[in-house]
């Protein structure tokens, strides 16, 4: 891995090393720490749809019936384009590992577009849950409300939190900043976003499809 | 003292070398991994002076039955602020703090992997503990506008919802202790990549320093559990701010106040491990040094810390055996908590065989190490028998707690920071110490736990519970004699800071190895070390981890 331009923004390597750069070990442990961060919320979920006591007397409602046929569609094709998203990043990668940082710049161009068109529909799907359904009175279990909300909220700052980190990716491959010597850097950002995606799954099938 | 003697400690530009403010600048803005280590280390004695103010709150309170001191709403709100400041501002930092300066130097590294973070992560800090304490400000000012949260350092709900504590210092309270573990998550981070990837020549991982091991292992459990006490607190806040939308834990809302419990413990069971871990890591560099021997099972040693930090991880319903939950469970947790005291036993052991057939020299570290494989011991054990559910059906939330958890962290955490603190402050200073008050320090620090802690014991067992203003008068005697032994004890800490004042007054320089004995990188660098550490790369010279006659064939290779 040429490093010239890392070794400018970090300490170097030791004689003893995992052998890949400080940024992929700090994004890996901090991949851990997310992804405990969610588990917490996902337990919560988890306890109490599933757990005793709690709102057992009013019954957790039916993921089709609240969202309708429509709705889960439109989430199924929003999973889709994270998904698709997460492609062009790897293209992206890919491209940039080859010297080609136009067509990196386009790719990654793409991976934010598919992130802001998340964005929007889910900015789409709240405004119609919260003024349709949840204040309508249509939903009497409150647990449900507050783990759908926390747990789409939480993954969309993520989701957002990403389009910033990759736009910043973009603005550097434009200004040169990023080349195919530090090519990692568009690695590590990959790291993010393809884990925002991988919960994102997980949160779809526990609240969209169960 | 000339420049040069002065490493990291000397200014770095010439306007620092006559303006104080410049240079107080240049350490507030510094990414040197020890001037940070240095100011972790200040910020969080300041905050565990605030912790022992209000622990002396408590025990004058305490001291005889009845209203005495405090008003019972503001006595409501001590235990878990002086909880609050003890844990998360004090001990933990202060870890951190030490860490910073050693782990770079142990492993051979010029700084941490990630400098700006490193302090962005200190910086975190003092505005948090503003958060978390500024209703306490308010409270001692006479302003009742914010008062300090009084449902303890576990916030369980129903009582931390909005429906019974209302009050935004509840809200503050909560705040601080998300930023305080974003904190920790961040250094945890740093803390990783610099030993992942930053060691020097021939620094494999079977032959690092078990200071540095003890941090690994740590960063671990931070970056495990801390994340999902946010996520408890998260949905904690949504709550109280809008409690008609989000229910989670309150059970008006259909929630369930025992998820709560299970997350807060998923995090601060393991909390307990991150604040003795290195701990253990401290002892293991002092036993050796001032036995003048090699650590006794250097490998069982790491393993043994691996298997706590795993076994942390699924024991944490054992706070929770009186909360209803089912007996097969609770059978299960008792089981694995029971399954730790065979690692720590471990430990214990390997220190006691380090010291066996040792040459020993009893300086004031070594003392403090000694105190603490005594009396960690006993906390230990009382730990055991709190793990048994029968017994602790009949003990739960009474003085045997208190007396448990603070022979645990003050017999232990605090006893090893006092030994790191001697052991390592010529290398952090340059400065020597004096040994005479060191030892004075030792000796009415140790009587003064025992005196303050011992008792309560009894108190627990003949039902005194915790957190309450008030008790029956047939625990007078006994807690007039905690109270007393815990003013002697803090007063016995002046000679602690009556030491750092004469070392700073009196200006003996340190050499660069004080101990003589002490084996890892730090001691071949001068007291006070360089700024970026070593001038050029060092190589480590690998250590024999073996144990008995030589025989160099049965000798295990050094493994990745």
């Amino acid at each position: 891995m040429a490093s010239t331009a890392l070794e400018e923004l970090h300490p170097p390597l030791g004689e003893e090393s995992l052998g890949v750069v400080h940024g992929k070990l700090g994004m890996w442990t901090f991949l851990v720490m997310d992804a405990m961060t969610f588990a917490g919320f996902l337990a919560g979920y988890a306890r109490l749809r599933w757990g005793v006591g709690g709102g057992a007397d009013i019954p957790w409602p039916y993921p089709y019936d609240t969202f309708g046929q429509v709705g889960i569609q439109l989430t199924a094709f929003n999973t889709f384009i994270l998904v698709c998203s997460s492609v062009s990043m790897v293209h992206s990668l890919a491209a940039a590992l080859k010297g080609n940082m136009k067509t990196a710049q386009n790719w990654m161009l793409a991976t934010i577009i598919g992130g802001l068109f998340f964005l929007g529909i889910q900015g789409f799907e709240w405004t119609h849950l919260i003024k349709d359904i949840f204040f309508n009175g249509d939903i009497k279990n409150v647990n449900f409300a507050a783990t759908f909300f926390c747990l789409t909220g939480f993954h969309g700052c993520h989701v957002a939190v990403g389009v910033i980190y990759n736009l910043i990716m973009f603005l550097g491959m434009r200004s040169g900043k990023i080349h195919q010597g530090n090519a990692s850097l568009v690695e590590i950002a990959g790291l993010y976003w393809h884990f925002v995606d991988l919960v994102w799954i997980l949160v779809f099938t526990f609240v969209y499809l169960i | 003292m000339s420049t040069t003697a002065k490493g990291y400690l000397a200014p770095l530009t010439k306007e620092a070398e006559t303006s104080t403010w410049v240079y107080l600048k240049e350490w507030f803005c510094s990414t040197d991994a020890k001037r940070i280590g240095v100011m972790y280390i200040i910020f969080s004695i300041i905050m565990g002076l605030v912790g022992l103010a209000e622990s002396l709150a408590i025990r004058i309170e305490l001291a005889a039955p009845g209203p005495t001191f405090v008003s019972d709403a503001t006595y409501m709100t001590l235990p878990g602020m002086h909880a609050t400041a003890m844990i998360f501002f004090f001990i933990i930092p202060l870890y951190t703090g030490f860490a910073n300066f050693l782990v770079p130097i142990q492993i051979g590294a010029p700084d941490m992997a990630f400098p700006k973070l490193n302090l962005c992560a200190f910086w975190i800090l003092p505005p948090a503990a503003l958060i978390t304490f500024s209703s306490v400000l308010f409270q001692v000012f006479g302003v009742d506008l914010v008062v300090p949260p009084d449902f303890g350092w576990t916030a369980y709900p129903p009582l931390s919802t909005a429906a019974y504590n209302s009050n935004i210092g509840a809200d503050l309270w909560i705040m601080g202790v998300i930023l305080v573990g974003t904190s920790s998550t961040m250094g945890a981070v740093n803390f990783l990549s610099t030993v992942f990837n930053m060691r020097c020549k021939n620094m494999t991982f079977f032959q690092l320093p078990l200071f540095t091991w003890a941090l690994v292992v740590t960063s671990f459990l931070i970056l495990a559990s801390t994340p999902v006490l946010s996520s408890a607190m998260l949905m904690l806040q949504l709550e109280r701010t809008m409690p008609e939308l989000f229910s989670f834990f309150s059970p008006q809302g259909g929630g369930d106040p025992i998820l709560y419990q299970h997350l807060f413990w998923f995090y601060s069971h393991p909390a307990v491990y991150i604040m003795i871990m290195p701990g253990f890591g401290i002892i293991s560099e002092i036993i050796p040094t001032f036995s003048r021997k090699p650590i006794f099972g250097y490998s069982v040693m790491v393993w043994s810390m691996i298997a706590i930090a795993v076994l942390g991880f699924v024991v944490w319903a054992h706070h929770m055996f009186t909360s209803g939950i089912a007996t097969e469970v609770r059978a299960g947790f008792m089981f694995l908590t029971m399954l730790i005291a065979v690692p720590t036993g471990i430990k214990i052991f390997s220190w006691l065989g380090t010291m066996w057939g040792g040459s020993l020299k009893f300086d004031t570290p070594m003392l403090f190490a000694t105190g603490f494989l005594i009396m960690f011991t006993i906390g230990g054990l009382s730990g055991v028998t709190l793990a048994s559910v029968p017994v602790d059906i009949e003990l739960h939330d009474t003085y045997y707690v208190v007396a448990h958890i603070h022979y645990v962290l003050v017999a232990g955490a605090l006893m090893t920071i006092f030994a790191g603190f001697y052991f390592w402050w010529p290398k952090i200073t340059g400065l020597m110490y004096d040994e005479r008050l060191g030892r004075i320090h030792f000796w009415l620090t140790t009587i003064f736990i025992n005196v303050t802690f011992f008792v309560q014991h009894y108190l627990g067992v003949k039902g005194m519970p915790r957190r309450y203003f008030d008790y029956d008068p047939s625990f007078a005697d006994l807690n007039l004699v905690s109270s007393l032994g815990s003013f002697a004890l803090a007063a016995a800490q002046l000679i602690l800071f009556a030491n750092i004042a004469l070392s700073l007054k009196r200006k003996v320089a340190a050499t660069a190895n004080p101990w003589k004995d002490a084996k890892t990188l730090e001691w071949a660098l001068s007291s006070p070390p360089p700024h970026h550490n070593f001038d050029e790369d060092p190589v480590w010279e690998p250590v024999e981890r073996g144990h008995g006659p030589a025989s160099h064939d049965a000798h295990p290779q050094p493994a990745e």
